[in-house]
């Protein structure tokens, strides 16, 4: 047996003459979801849908298929749908009056309404003969049922293409657009609740996601990097292999807490973690670099810190949680699933050296004043930290 | 890279006879001791070879080991098991604050259920006091538990005295003892100290993980916690391990074959690690009388001394906990995690998830402390060797380490 889902999009459907493209990037994409589940499986595209069959083998879980097909983005809604091959009308009405029985036992009171869609314009009924005759055929199996056509508890679809489908549930899908649609980014991610965020929300339009994180040992130990291998992990679910870049910061954070003033340090090194994070995404075709950053969430998110590090990065800055509050962000990190594993008690290098009261107004002469005094060994350190680069692929 | 495990309170390295005659009983005599067949017979052997080795230790008799998974189900049993049993008797019970989870968890447990737990305080070096034991137990007290060895301080608590206060109080009162840290490195005669209940964990002692026994003194009182085939007279039901109890048996008596030379051997060790970690700046060392800064260290002669002396002085064998002013504990772990040296921190603390050691606080360490202190432990495998690469690795570090600190 096989089951069919039928995908709906909505957006790229917008999208002119690159529709083409984007159904590609689609199908690449729920190829890649569905393969996680170890089922055997086929996507096929028809007529501007997208059909998924998967085979109903020992692997087989409708509750996973359907999660898998949540995490891809560009996919407004799942259609677990009755498939048929033939349009002989006596089996669209059966299947429908089988539909309708199995998937709503208890039916005493519920409104219905059949929505025929007749893509094939030469089949011998048309749509609204077919919503009037399965409608009276589901009435004759289940008296139970009544007929709403203006608020239905229940839309019983009927398309008749190539092959009919017919379905009554639809379970929303993430939305967004197909990952790879959009070119690519570098995510600056710890082990925090806000960045694998960011990185999930610039995925969603549509961008792939590659990412760095900065280790400082033994300031961080080796489980707050699995932590964010972890988290690259479940934001890779929705926008599939992460190439993260591991790289060893401590040496560079050192040299600034020793030449530097203290309250100045975060934003020192936000800015040489920029600087860094920008020569990688150079040389690895990343348009642009993705933070967590949201405005006067701490000292160093302020608009006067955010301008001091942006002024390293000639490549765009994205921050998709600039205007959010933290229980905004909070929320989202527990509907993608990163949550529980963001608040575990690591440490990151950011809290590592975190001055008492940081500067909330930096202003920018006086921090490349003080950064004047690493001229001496900066460039080194730069070079060295890129050298540790270790190239983790998540998926 | 030369290595230094120092970690042996949080397990330690299985002796190679042990692992041999796991795998030895468990590929070849793989029945089931409650079998009425030949193979059932084979395997109850191993169980009775095995309980009467570890019964040779604590001079009792056979009927008084109860096989568990380990220290924790044997620390539960006997504080779920006796409470529920005497609960007609009575609702309180008296332990330590400096307990390990596996026994304050329980208690708090009961508490919920009604029960009343007394805790007791300790003095700057771990120990209670019984003379305060005296004045809180009463007739309805059904239990006190006190642990043998703290777990990190390695302070050895006074059970003699104890046991004895107990008895003499309420004669029905139960005595526990949580003898995780401190079985095979010490000759524990549970009779001679008036202890009715002593937990044991193989894994402490070289011996395989997912074992341990819990001793039942004859005509104890106490209820199961796990029910079902019946297995151990019913006291512990579940088929039983028996490579792992074998295994066991094989490490207590390679541990108590030659106690006594291998724990001056290691007192040797820990004195002589002891004075060199206070030899450097701001660091001193945790339970320990004689040993605050300032203070002279205790001019002890491991070699010859008498061992009841050398306790008293210097705490468990294998223990040192220190502190080091100025560094973070999990830093300096993994600072010398990075050099092969494996430890653990007295109280780990992350910035968003404070937690605070019971024991550190009791002892009435510094505030700043708490958060700076590592533990060292060792073994009868630890070597002269290991330590010395330790404290260089530490003269190296710490320097480095104190430049760079929170402000």
């Amino acid at each position: 047996m096989t089951h069919t889902f039928l995908i709906k999009y909505a957006e790229i459907a917008l999208k002119g003459k690159n529709r083409h493209l984007f159904e590609e990037a689609l199908v690449q994409q729920i190829k890649y979801a569905v393969k996680k589940t170890g089922c055997e499986y086929a996507v096929r595209r028809a007529q501007g849908r997208i059909y998924v069959d998967v085979e109903d083998g020992d692997a087989y879980d409708d509750d996973e298929v359907i999660d898998a097909l949540k995490h891809v983005f560009g996919i407004v809604g799942i259609c677990p749908i009755i498939n048929l091959e033939d349009d002989d009308f006596e089996g669209i009405c059966r299947a429908a009056v089988e539909h309708m029985g199995a998937e709503y036992p208890e039916r005493e009171g519920l409104t219905f309404k059949v929505n025929a869609r007749r893509a094939r314009k030469d089949y011998f009924k048309d749509s609204m003969e077919i919503n009037a005759d399965v409608g009276e055929a589901i009435l004759d199996a289940y008296p139970e049922f009544k007929v709403d056509v203006h608020h239905p508890d229940i839309n019983l679809y009927i398309e008749v293409r190539e092959t009919v489908s017919i379905y009554s549930r639809v379970i929303p899908g993430p939305g967004g657009m197909p990952v790879g649609t959009s070119g690519k980014g570098m995510l600056l991610l710890s082990g925090g609740i806000d960045s694998p965020v960011a990185g999930y929300m610039v995925a969603k339009r549509g961008v792939k996601i590659d990412a760095v994180y900065f280790h400082a040992p033994p300031y961080t130990s080796e489980r707050a990097k699995q932590k964010v291998v972890d988290l690259a992990r479940i934001v890779s679910a929705y926008t599939g292999p992460i190439y993260l870049h591991v790289i060893n910061f401590t040496a560079i954070q050192m040299y600034i807490y020793e030449k530097c003033p203290h309250d100045e340090l975060t934003i020192i090194m936000r800015r040489y973690m920029m600087k860094i994070a920008q020569t990688i995404a150079e040389d690895t075709g990343s348009m642009g670099l993705i933070t967590g950053e949201s405005i006067g969430q701490v000292a160093s998110q302020t608009m006067q810190s955010l301008a001091c590090t942006d002024e390293v990065c000639h490549i765009p800055v994205y921050r998709p949680l600039i205007g959010f509050d933290k229980n905004e962000i909070v929320e989202i990190s527990q509907k993608i699933g990163t949550f529980e594993t963001s608040i575990l008690p690591y440490e990151d290098c950011c809290t590592i050296f975190v001055a008492k009261h940081p500067v909330t107004k930096p202003r920018l002469d006086v921090i490349v004043r003080h950064e004047q005094n690493l001229t001496e060994d900066i460039d080194r350190l730069v070079r060295e930290a890129l050298d540790t680069d270790e190239v983790i692929i998540v998926r | 890279m030369m290595e230094a495990y120092l970690d042996n309170s949080a397990t330690t390295r299985p002796y190679s006879e042990v692992t041999d005659a796991v795998a030895k009983v468990m590929y070849e005599t793989y029945g089931n001791p409650s079998s009425m067949h030949m193979m059932g017979v084979k395997a109850e052997k191993y169980l009775t070879e095995a309980t009467d080795i570890l019964v040779g230790t604590l001079k009792c008799r056979p009927s008084e080991i109860l096989y568990t998974s380990g220290g924790t189900e044997s620390d539960n049993t006997a504080l779920f098991g006796v409470a529920h049993a005497r609960r007609r008797s009575g609702r309180h019970i008296i332990t330590t604050r400096i307990e390990h989870p596996a026994i304050l968890e329980p208690c708090a447990c009961l508490e919920k259920e009604g029960y009343e737990i007394s805790y007791l305080g300790t003095d700057e070096y771990g120990r209670i006091d019984p003379d305060e034991l005296e004045t809180l137990i009463r007739p309805d007290t059904i239990l006190v538990s006190i642990m043998h060895t703290n777990n990190e301080i390695g302070a050895l608590e006074p059970l003699e005295a104890a046991g004895a206060v107990i008895k003499k109080k309420n004669p029905e009162c139960i005595f526990h003892v949580d003898a995780v840290q401190g079985y095979a490195k010490d000759t524990i005669i549970p009779k001679k100290l008036n202890i009715d209940l002593m937990s044991v964990s193989a894994h402490k002692f070289h011996g395989p993980r997912g074992v341990g026994f819990l001793y039942i003194k004859d005509k104890t009182r106490i209820d199961p916690l796990i029910y079902g085939g019946g297995q151990q007279k019913g006291m512990r039901s579940g088929t039983e391990n028996v490579p792992g109890i074998y295994g066991m048996a094989v490490a207590a008596k390679k541990s108590y074959e030659d106690l006594e030379a291998d724990l001056r051997r290691m007192y040797g060790l820990k004195k002589q690690f002891m004075e060199e970690l206070v030899s450097i700046d701001e660091v001193s060392i945790n339970g320990i009388p004689g040993m605050d800064p300032g203070c002279v260290i205790p001019a002890i002669d491991a070699g010859t001394e008498d061992m009841a002396d050398i306790r008293k002085r210097m705490g468990a064998p294998h223990i040192i906990s220190a502190s080091f002013e100025g560094v973070r504990s999990e830093v300096l772990l993994h600072a010398l995690e990075d050099k092969g040296i494996y430890v653990s921190a007295g109280s780990a603390c992350a910035s968003n998830r404070p937690h605070v050691s019971a024991t550190l606080t009791s002892i009435g360490l510094r505030k700043d402390l708490l958060d700076s202190t590592i533990r060292f432990s060792m073994s009868t495998f630890t070597t002269r060797e290991e330590l010395d690469y330790t404290l260089e690795a530490l003269n190296d570090l710490l320097p480095t380490l104190r430049r760079f600190t929170r402000h």
